[in-house]
């Protein structure tokens, strides 16, 4: 695999910590959880991994969505 | 929309018990007959060029987008343009704001160059120049003029902004306060958290996760002061670091942009003072 950027790897690290948290929820929810996150970073897979302003913001709304969804409160999704 | 209005306007005159919903809300706008048959013909066109950029579609490039209102009819303040702009213009700009008399620090943006509240900078009578609108500097952009100050209220929390005692006050009732004290907390109660003096220092750019801010250092210089509160070694502990306070470079930024004439850069100062003491 091609040596990927800083920014890249942060993306990733984001995933990882998304598929983590998946880990910490009800079990017959955990898959609507898992594919929510995995749709939720399929949605901006076209963006040029160049365009680092988009980039950084859309890992930034990432990590705000994530610290929302891991609460415990939240059971399940859709 | 005053010309618009011109019929509904002459009904309102003689103030029917209900009034249309569309009234209701209706803002500072010059109304029409006030302007003079003149002005109207001869409109006083300036340009406003304003920051606009959608988190829907993040791959798309920041712009500015320049509208264009005759100043004859709109209010004198930047806000009122604003809201003219989105009531008749362009509905999708999206800014913050509230009270219109500069006492809840929503409308806090950069226009022309300078961290202001909207509702307190008078539009430039000058046509001949257009005016340009941003978001507060070094911010994350919401949407459009709206900074996210997440990080901003953070940092205000945990100054612990209330009182802290641990004894009650003699008679049970009131904490009480002479005026000679009381007088120490003017020019600082008065900060509304706008957040333009924080943003317009170059030394909160570049280390704003550490760093505090003039806004924030005011507020603890505030509690600092306040002869009722009983945890001043506590708030200075706190601050007691090469980071929080000593960032301050006294560049002054804050206190040539508040838009409520306070002076940070002397509370930071005092501060510091305390600190050394």
């Amino acid at each position: 695999m091609a040596r990927l950027s800083g920014l890249q790897r942060e993306v990733l690290s984001l995933y990882r910590q998304c598929l983590r948290e998946v880990r910490k929820k009800p079990i017959d929810a955990q898959s609507n959880f898992k594919n929510y996150a995995r749709a939720e970073f399929q949605k901006h897979r076209s963006v040029n991994k160049k365009d680092f302003s988009a980039v950084e913001y859309l890992l930034r709304k990432g990590h705000r969505q994530l610290e929302m969804y891991a609460s415990p409160g939240i059971r399940n999704i859709r | 929309m005053a010309s618009l209005r011109t019929t509904s306007r002459l009904f309102a005159a003689s103030r029917p018990l209900f009034r249309p919903a569309s009234f209701a809300r209706s803002y500072a706008t010059v109304e029409a007959k006030t302007v003079d048959p003149a002005a109207s013909e001869n409109p006083n066109m300036k340009t406003f060029k304003v920051y606009r950029w959608n988190p829907d579609t993040p791959t798309e490039k920041p712009t500015m987008q320049s509208y264009q209102l005759d100043l004859n009819k709109t209010g004198p303040m930047m806000l009122d343009a604003l809201i003219r702009i989105k009531n008749e213009i362009d509905p999708t700009l999206t800014f913050r704001r509230s009270c219109r008399e500069g006492i809840c620090g929503s409308c806090a943006m950069n226009i022309d160059g300078v961290n202001t509240l909207a509702c307190l900078c008078r539009i430039p009578t000058d046509t001949a120049k257009e005016s340009r609108i941003y978001p507060l500097p070094h911010t994350f952009v919401v949407k459009d003029l709206v900074p996210d100050l997440t990080l901003f209220y953070k940092q205000y929390k945990s100054i612990k902004p209330y009182l802290q005692r641990d004894t009650p006050s003699p008679d049970g009732l009131e904490n009480r306060q002479s005026p000679a004290d009381r007088k120490k907390l003017d020019g600082l109660y008065e900060c509304i958290l706008c957040a333009c003096c924080s943003t317009s220092c170059p030394s909160y750019w570049w280390n704003s996760e550490e760093y505090l801010g003039p806004a924030i250092l005011l507020q603890s210089y505030r509690w600092l002061v306040d002869s009722r509160d009983e945890k001043t070694a506590e708030r200075k502990a706190a601050l007691d670091n090469s980071m929080s306070v000593y960032r301050c470079h006294t560049i002054l930024n804050c206190t040539r942009t508040c838009p409520k004439g306070l002076n940070p850069g002397r509370a930071i100062a005092e501060t510091k003072k305390i600190l050394a003491a």
